[in-house]
């Protein structure tokens, strides 16, 4: 069991309810699921875990053509074919052509490690059920060696989701469950100066205020997010640009310098454009 | 304090499984949560819920437990009088759940039924939960006596094809949480699906290998393709309110089976008919709603579109400009169809209302005559004749 609670690190801010989460998932060594918005902070989550708690930690980034099975092993039965019909002697033993998977790796770790499974939902909809027994038992079977691998360490697992679909409940009644909310605008400050100590005061708020209301436009394609706007307060640091510059009410200026950074589809970018003017000519009547 | 709990979440209709309640038991056992209601605030979500559509509805059961289970109930029903409440559970009852309070003895008997049992609880302050989802009877029962969805005045709402409807109700998002049913739902909408080979090639293609490898001499020649994938994609416009409110419970069936069974599908709501503009977000319609044209633009002619309705209004509501019973249209909703059927050739129009009644109702044979003639039932025959025309 881990003594050591989480509470966030100099480089991440975490709310209560996330390190309630967290802390609760480690406790127990069960799955954590985190979802949210893209660019709140979910993968991050993960490095950051492992480094408060000094753990190893192991990352499998999942795609659409990712299956469950990756993650434990792979038999490379073309490749033995090719060797077989090569001559080379390695095609005797089978183990030669079972590749670790993500999983595998994580269990025979010689600390506990994080294991991040990452945009879960972006595999198809049976993969977090082929997972059920893997996670649960934290052990599964070689067929092609008859081997049975156990964990050293029952990994602390930490999933992410950015909804695109939902994910079965028998899975999800394993996990404790985090919903990562858009930050409030107290909790970005933090957020913000961990990224950026000593930034001026008047840009922070400025920006701040500038930033939520670009994502208050209805009908973005991608709102921008949290790494949008770290992004975009990297550059007004970079090109000197002054807190007055940002500031609203002279409606001229209403579409902030550099909006490329936070706004990065074009449709958006116009959108936005067109909403200001709209704006500025009802002002100006 | 807890099971007691548990119980009340299951009966303001969420779903925890016995499976969480342990997890929750082990992990106060296990001292993660401190003595703070917040600290148990927090683990019991991240336990019990898993879904954030439902944290709402789980604050409000939260609040309800820790502040005394008569007063939430005091305040739905001391002061309210009969008459709205019977319109609430008009309004928030399906037809079956109206069913069955006519088999109780209809309204009136369940009031009854209510107030007695409000009675005895004040009388025993143990703050028991006996009316609260009485056999799924109580309209706060099978509603999580939740609030939402609630139309306050506007009596003409009962006459179906009232012009105005000036009164702003904040409509319950249509929750895909049913699981009853869509089953069948979904069988009917797998006949949608069209598979392709798309991306990396990662399947061995045994055939073609051994054709391939016996040209080659005997000599392996490995042949690869990638895997089949369903490559539908779908855009489902809902109507919402007004006079389908009996229909809502198909329609979520119809909405949470559509939701597994394809990777690309997008939904938007409207109200009646569609004009400018279309929302995702029913609380939040007033506020972000989404030009109809922006959604021909991000979404290709590949795209097959439903709307789902009972098509049942005024006819101006159709052809006339302004004719909305709930905004001023610049432009009649007959010509944003147009656009958008122009826009997406494969479309259909489900529609909740039985077929035999379609011929009687002038703006349901408006409809249809611009869909075209497709305009089919939302029955699993109707859904599957629709399907195939989709194609
Ligand atoms: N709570 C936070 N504290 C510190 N940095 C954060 C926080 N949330 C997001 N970020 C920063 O935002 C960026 C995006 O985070 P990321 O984990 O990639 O998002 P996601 O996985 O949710 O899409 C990272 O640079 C991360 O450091
Ligand atoms: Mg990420």
């Amino acid at each position: 069991m881990n003594d050591k609670k989480f509470t966030g690190t100099n480089s991440y801010i975490a709310t209560d309810d996330l390190m309630m989460a967290v802390n609760a998932a480690v406790t127990l060594e069960r799955p954590i699921l985190i979802k949210g918005e893209p660019g709140t902070g979910k993968t991050q989550l993960a490095i950051e875990v492992a480094s408060a708690l000094g753990r190893p930690l192991h990352e499998w980034h999942i795609k659409s053509t990712t299956k469950a099975q990756q993650g434990l092993y792979d038999y490379d039965a073309v490749a033995r074919l090719r060797d077989s019909q090569l001559g080379d002697d390695r095609v005797h033993d089978i183990a030669n052509y079972i590749v670790k998977g993500k999983i595998w790796e994580a269990f025979a770790s010689d600390d506990q490690p994080v294991l991040l499974i990452d945009e879960i939902d972006k595999a198809d909809i049976e993969f977090p059920n082929d997972l059920l027994q893997e996670l649960d038992r934290m052990e599964f079977f070689v067929y092609e060696t008859k081997e049975l691998v156990k964990a050293r360490n029952r990994p602390i697992v930490v999933i992410t989701s950015n909804n695109e679909k939902e994910l079965p409940d028998a899975f999800l009644r394993r996990c404790f469950f985090h919903y990562i909310k858009f930050p409030d605008k107290g909790t970005m400050e933090k957020i913000v100066d961990v990224h950026y100590p000593g930034l001026k005061k008047t840009l922070l708020k400025e920006a701040l205020e500038a930033f939520y209301k670009v994502r208050d436009v209805p009908g973005l394609k991608k709102k921008p997010s949290t790494s949008e706007l770290l992004d975009w307060i990297k550059l007004l640091v970079a090109e000197d640009i002054p807190a007055e510059a940002l500031r609203a009410e002279d409606s001229r200026k209403a579409i902030p310098p550099l909006h490329g950074a936070l706004l990065k589809n074009e449709q958006d970018v116009h959108l936005f454009e067109q909403l200001v003017f709209l704006d500025r000519r009802t002002n100006n009547r | 304090m807890l099971t007691k709990f548990f119980f009340m979440l299951r009966e303001g209709g969420m779903k925890p499984s016995i499976t969480e309640l342990l997890m929750l038991l082990e992990a106060m056992k296990a001292g993660v949560a401190g003595h703070s209601v917040d600290d148990f605030y927090f683990l019991s979500r991240a336990c019990l819920v898993k879904d954030e559509s439902q944290f709402d509805r789980f604050d409000k059961i939260f609040a309800a437990h820790f502040q005394g289970i008569e007063e939430a109930f005091n305040a739905l029903v001391g002061e309210v009088p009969d008459e709205w409440l019977r319109k609430q559970a008009e309004l928030l009852l399906s037809e079956e759940e109206r069913a069955q309070i006519e088999a109780m003895g209809g309204f009136e008997a369940l009031m009854e039924a209510l107030r007695e049992r409000l009675d005895e609880q004040e009388g025993r302050h143990e703050g028991g939960n006996k009316w609260i989802g009485t056999a799924g009877t109580s309209p706060f029962g099978a509603n999580g006596y939740n609030p939402e969805g609630v139309r306050i005045g506007q009596q003409g709402s009962r006459h179906r094809r009232a012009t105005k409807v000036w009164d702003r109700r904040e409509f319950r998002n249509l929750d895909d949480s049913v699981e009853l049913g869509t089953r069948n739902i979904k069988i009917a909408l797998r006949k949608l699906r069209k598979f392709a080979r798309e991306g990396a090639a990662d399947l061995l293609d045994l055939d073609d290998t051994i054709d391939k490898t016996a040209r080659n001499a005997g000599l392996l020649d490995i042949r690869m393709v990638p895997e089949r994938h369903n490559a539908i994609k779908v855009l489902l416009c809902l109507d919402i309110g007004g006079s389908m409110d009996d229909h809502v419970r198909i329609c979520e069936e119809l909405f949470s089976a559509s939701r597994t069974e394809f990777k690309h599908l997008e939904y938007f709501y409207f109200h009646n008919f569609i004009y400018e503009s279309l929302w995702k977000d029913n609380r939040r319609r007033h506020a972000e709603r989404i030009p109809t044209s922006e959604i021909t633009h991000k979404y290709g002619p590949d795209y097959k579109l439903i709307f789902v309705g009972d098509a049942t209004m005024s006819p101006y509501e159709i052809v006339y400009a302004g004719g909305s019973v709930e905004h001023w249209n610049e432009e009649p909703g007959a010509i944003w169809i147009k656009r958008l059927l122009s826009a997406y050739p494969k479309a259909i129009w489900l529609n909740p209302e039985p077929e035999q009644r379609w011929e009687y109702t002038p703006s349901v044979k408006l409809t249809r005559e611009l869909m075209e003639d497709r305009m089919f039932p939302l029955t699993l025959r109707g859904l599957d004749a629709g399907i195939k025309s989709l194609h």
